[in-house]
């Protein structure tokens, strides 16, 4: 019921954002929109906690400030490699290790991983992600754990 | 109070170009698939990032301003996902990246062979 | 400066293409056209500001959606057999 609730307040939200008509006539056809969607939504079974996550929505700015903060410096080292040139980039491959339990959290952990600049997460098996790196300073970053650590204290 | 708005507007779309174009030589630059896709991932989050804010900070209507940030957020949840797609597919692929060994390797045989 | 960005933009379009033809893979080629898709958004809002009709930006929404569905519809059919014999007879 929570997730519905969500679900209809965000396209509510998503409608009167993006159509800036607020006509009677314009207004009845979104709810009309809306209420087709969480319909279809509800049939194909997508409404739950996976794909509205409310449980996090306290803990997740907190988060985004500081994955922005590693965003910035990563695309900064990428950048500074481009122009340096081939010899200086060392591409590496590993197999690193999560500590999240659910499925969310280690969704969110390796969608973190590909959004940093220089590593991209190639494969999910259990709790072991392969992980390709451009550099080996920041497949260090990674193994040393500060972000798998954040990610872990956001699912609890 | 505008011209400050003016100004930073142009900053970041300046910080942004930069960005964008110092992806668009990674991706010409690079040696293998593996590595291209981390010059992409630059242009992805933090260019559009700062283009869209340079264009923001330009425009004084809310609703505009309101889509701008739309477009941003959702570039920045379609780019993960599309890459991670894009990597599984070439590795169940059995595309081998080149790794650190290799590119050396490469570059002795480079140096010995033009004395 | 937003013309500046214009022919920033163009110019890495021109690269993402040239990677295009170039690319010695098939995944080189899916992943130049992505990034061509992505640059295409940033291209459609800034020339709706230059010319002076900021509702370009629905079509630049539009635009992103349709970019990620056809790179994930070209990867769905990726593991397709057919699709893997074509890459090995290249070889």
């Amino acid at each position: 019921m929570r997730h519905t609730l969500f679900l209809s307040l965000t396209l509510a939200m998503f409608w009167v954002l993006i159509s800036g008509h607020y006509t009677t006539f314009i207004l009845v056809l979104g709810v009309i929109s809306i209420a087709i969607v969480v319909f279809v939504a509800h049939r194909m079974d997508v409404v739950d906690h996976e794909s509205q996550p409310v449980h996090l929505t306290l803990k997740l700015p907190a988060y985004y400030a500081w994955l922005i903060k590693e965003i910035i410096l990563a695309n900064i080292l990428v950048v500074k490699h481009i122009w340096l040139g081939n010899k200086t980039i060392s591409p590496v491959m590993t197999t690193i290790k999560a500590s999240q339990k659910t499925d969310i959290g280690k969704v969110i952990y390796a969608n973190s991983i590909t959004l940093t600049p220089g590593t991209v997460t190639l494969e999910l098996e259990g709790d072991k992600f392969i992980v390709h790196a451009l550099l080996r300073e920041s497949i260090k970053d990674l193994e040393s754990g500060e972000m798998d650590r954040r990610v872990t204290q956001l699912e609890d | 109070m505008e011209t400050i708005l003016e100004f930073s507007s142009s900053i970041f779309l300046l910080i942004g170009s930069f960005l964008c174009i110092s992806g668009g030589v990674g991706i010409l630059r690079f040696p293998d698939f593996y590595t291209r896709m981390h010059a992409v991932g630059v242009t992805e989050t933090l260019a559009t990032a700062m283009i869209l804010i340079g264009l923001i900070l330009h425009n004084p209507d809310f609703l505009v301003d309101i889509k701008l940030m739309i477009i941003l957020l959702m570039t920045i949840f379609i780019s993960p996902t599309a890459s991670h797609a894009l990597a599984k597919a070439a590795q169940h692929n059995k595309l081998m990246p080149k790794l650190d060994t290799d590119i050396k390797a490469d570059n002795k045989k480079v140096t010995s062979s033009n004395p | 400066m937003l013309i500046a960005a214009l022919i920033a933009i163009f110019v890495v379009m021109i690269m993402a293409i040239t990677r295009a033809i170039l690319g010695p893979t098939l995944y080189d080629r899916i992943l130049a056209v992505n990034m061509f898709g992505t640059k295409t958004v940033l291209l459609i809002s800034i020339l709706g500001f230059i010319m002076g009709r900021p509702e370009f930006l629905d079509i630049a929404i539009v635009y992103a959606l349709i970019n990620f569905i056809s790179v994930i519809g070209v990867l769905r059919y990726s593991d397709n057999l057919i699709f893997k014999d074509s890459e090995q007879q290249k070889k």
